[in-house]
């Protein structure tokens, strides 16, 4: 299987710091990676190096030729700005279409129809002209996937989508990106503090820390020993 | 009807009409864009930035228009910079430029000229203030609004509602935000001589916050804010011709009145 995203001993940072050096990983078709990592650790950086808003320092980075044309489907941490912004759901979720469109001022029935499909398979047809600031944090994960999805079905990079979500929502919004990722074959890239349900969702677990302590299988890190230093098991 | 046409039989009064109903159609638009980016304050610093390079401009006898506008739009980029970098608290750094700017610029105004109804009518506004130049600018400029706002409506809206996301699907950025400054900074270069430096920050804020009182789609809210922005000020403009008050601050007052009344509405309707 070709890799969509390939890092070789790749290194991302911000004039002259590296925040984060030496990552070496490929995210496979259907792959679902869990990220973790103390604050600072730069998970941050490494996800704006993987959607190439940041060029390398060093090492390489290759992203597969279908994701250049479309963009990688990507949900961001929430912005202040966010919260009171006035969006109808379908404006919103449209504007995942956008690298599609190009140069053309309106969406074409095409855009219109992958629009509404992704609505339908997040189950969120009901809330199309609801006003974004009026949904509740789970629905607007729910919008903002949708709108990751317009743009591509490959890969979705989530940065910490359940901040600020209550416990039943984080559940319900873990189910989503598993159903996602199993049933429709979508890779998924998840950033999170949430280690315990990292480890219960994920299939791989990328630890950072400045360099990657940790890569591979979920499996292999439950034994590994910065795995079970992290999870809190028995021998700490 | 009849004030109206009295008023149309002025020249000086019809650029002013004309020029400011542009200006504040543009004013609006860019408006809504820069209130949901939390931005609003850049409005102000820059009118203060465009009243320090007036008052250079005059205190050296040079050309108004062609010594602010480009002042403005480096401090528009300069300002646009420090927020986005986040490295000094972006609200405190556009107050110290503000007041920074305002400073120099009495202080070379009264080392020169003393406080001449020229440098009065850049603090306050002068419904005399519109001359044909400005016009044909205000023109160009509204076209240039325009043609933004509907040929890339989705690309603003998208650079709007989420940076990261519209970086990532392949937008181009910061050009938008180059573009937004520089039209931000002609817009308020212009409208502040009509409406004063003090007061053409209200034009951009205004409609913004009136129309997302009463729309919950981004579409509805821009539409929404040209017509607001346009209407209120053509009030004000007639308010000022019957009341002999002056136009700019007539124009804000009528704007402070439409929000008050649409927050009002909200009010009722949530209720």
């Amino acid at each position: 299987m070709k890799p969509l995203i390939e890092c070789v001993e790749a290194g991302f940072g911000y004039e002259n710091v590296d925040v984060v050096t030496e990552v070496t990983m490929e995210v496979l078709p259907g792959d679902y990676i869990g990220v973790v990592g103390e604050n600072g650790a730069g998970k941050s950086t490494l996800i704006k190096g993987l959607l190439g808003l940041l060029k390398p320092t060093s090492g390489a980075i290759t992203i597969a030729e279908e994701l250049k044309k479309t963009g990688i489907g990507y949900l961001p941490q929430q912005t202040a700005a966010q919260k009171d912004f006035p969006a109808t759901v379908w404006e919103v979720v449209l504007s995942g279409t956008l690298s599609r469109a190009g140069y053309r001022p309106f969406y074409s029935r095409e855009e219109k129809k992958l629009a509404e499909v992704n609505m339908g398979r997040l189950g969120i047809e009901d809330l199309k002209y609801k006003c974004y600031r009026d949904l509740s944090g789970g629905q607007k994960q729910r919008v903002l996937i949708a709108r990751a999805l317009c743009a591509t079905e490959k890969l979705l990079i989530l940065d910490e989508p359940i901040t600020g979500l209550d416990p039943s929502a984080a559940q319900e919004f873990y189910q989503v990106v598993k159903h996602l990722n199993r049933d429709q074959g979508v890779a998924i890239l998840m950033v999170s503090h949430d280690i315990q349900n990292m480890v219960r969702q994920a299939g791989k677990i990328l630890h950072l820390n400045q360099k990657v302590l940790f890569y591979g299988t979920v499996e292999q890190y439950r034994n590994s020993s910065v795995g079970r230093r992290f999870l809190g098991g028995e021998d700490t | 009807m009849n004030v109206i046409g009295e008023m149309l039989s002025y020249p000086f009064l019809v650029r002013a009409l004309v020029g400011g109903v542009l200006v504040s159609l543009c004013a609006s638009l860019l408006g809504v864009s820069l209130v949901l980016k939390r931005y609003s304050m850049i409005g102000d610093g820059l009118s203060h930035v465009s009243f320090g390079a007036l008052s250079l401009a005059i205190a050296f006898g040079w050309q108004p228009l062609q010594v602010s506008i480009p002042v403005v739009v480096i401090a528009a980029f300069f300002l646009l910079r420090i927020t986005e970098n986040g490295k000094i608290k972006s609200d405190a750094a556009i107050a110290v430029i503000s007041a920074s700017a305002l400073a120099i610029g009495i202080i070379i105004t009264s080392l020169t000229t003393g406080m001449t109804t020229d440098v009065s009518s850049y603090m306050f506004g002068s419904i005399l203030a519109m001359s044909r130049a400005d016009v044909i600018l205000s023109a160009i400029l509204s076209v240039i609004v325009l043609f933004l706002f509907v040929f890339f409506y989705h690309k603003v809206f998208a650079v709007t509602f989420d940076e990261n996301f519209a970086r990532a699907t392949g937008v181009k950025v910061s050009w938008y935000h180059i573009l937004f400054a520089v039209l931000t900074a002609v817009t308020i270069v212009l409208g502040m001589r009509m409406m004063g430096a003090m007061l053409i920050s209200s034009l951009i804020i205004f409609p913004a916050l009136t129309s997302m009182r009463l729309f919950k789609s981004f579409r509805g809210v821009m539409i929404a804010a040209g017509v607001v922005s346009v209407v209120c000020f053509c009030i004000g403009m007639v308010i000022s011709y019957e009341a002999s008050t002056p136009a700019g601050a007539s124009v804000v007052v009528v704007n402070l009145a439409v929000f008050l009344l649409c927050t009002g509405l909200q009010w009722v309707r949530g209720r």
